[in-house]
């Protein structure tokens, strides 16, 4: 089994046709850089998320490639356009099989 | 005798210099990192806009606001915002891919910074152009000092 943490996303519920809403992403994650050490001097290996996605009813929307740069507990906040009442999906993938996802549901009027 | 002790002091400190400046990358690694960004193309100052404290006290998380000036059209948006770092170990840091159905091209997140450092966005847009620009940051205490070495 793959895997996984706690994900919490931070979206309005409604919004009116064409509006553009704001999306908060937040992932439990260390984001090892693979460049510290232990106090031993052993290398402590990359374990770093690779791939953030945003579906809006199965088309992408937004994306992002993550390097070791980006801080522990990656937050990413993003627009997108409220077209129509759906689902929002949300991927986070990386390093040794780490799968986590979550989905929203927003209704347009 | 005095000579010798001279020479062997000055080898000490060229052994000790070369980890430290091993440890970061340097502005022409960023500058290659930008280069296989934008390839042969031009790139032009202005439309993305990058929001960075001047002065940070822990690098090991950093805000940091990215915005673009663009109509977020069918027929032009902004298709990629690249941020790559001079002195970090690793110029690249992340990597934000829009479409039209983003709205804007605005996004924040937070990130590592190793060093007082330069930090680039680059921004490709849908018709092939690339626009740049940097913000200057200073870091008191830094994503390496503790921990990280």
């Amino acid at each position: 089994m793959s895997k996984t943490s706690r994900t919490l996303i931070t979206m309005p519920k409604t919004a009116r046709k064409g509006e553009i809403i704001e999306i908060k992403a937040i992932v439990q994650h260390d984001m090892e850089t693979g460049f510290r050490h232990t106090e031993q001097g052993k290398l402590i290996p990359r374990d770093i998320i690779r791939v953030f996605t945003c579906q809006f009813n199965g088309v992408e929307v937004f994306k992002a490639d993550f390097f070791p740069a980006v801080g522990a507990n990656p937050l990413l906040i993003f627009t997108v356009i409220a077209t129509t009442s759906g689902t929002l999906q949300f991927s986070w993938a990386g390093d040794d099989g780490y799968l986590a996802t979550n989905q929203s549901q927003i209704t347009v009027t | 005798m005095k000579n010798q002790r001279r020479q062997l002091l000055k080898a000490i400190g060229i052994v000790g210099l070369v980890p430290l400046q091993q440890a970061h990358a340097t502005p022409e690694e960023a500058a290659s990192a930008i280069n296989r960004i934008v390839g042969t193309n031009a790139v032009k100052e202005g439309r993305v806009q990058l929001e960075l404290a001047s002065l940070i006290e822990n690098g090991n998380l950093v805000t940091i606001k990215v915005s673009t000036d663009s109509p977020m059209s069918q027929s032009d948006y902004v298709k990629a915002i690249h941020l790559v770092a001079e002195r970090n170990p690793l110029p690249n840091i992340l990597s934000a891919y829009f479409t039209p159905q983003s709205g804007t091209a605005n996004f924040t997140t937070r990130i590592r910074l190793a060093d007082t450092q330069r930090v680039w966005a680059i921004a490709q847009m849908s018709d092939g152009s690339f626009y740049q620009t940097y913000a200057d940051t200073l870091i008191t205490s830094s994503a390496c000092s503790e921990g990280f070495i």
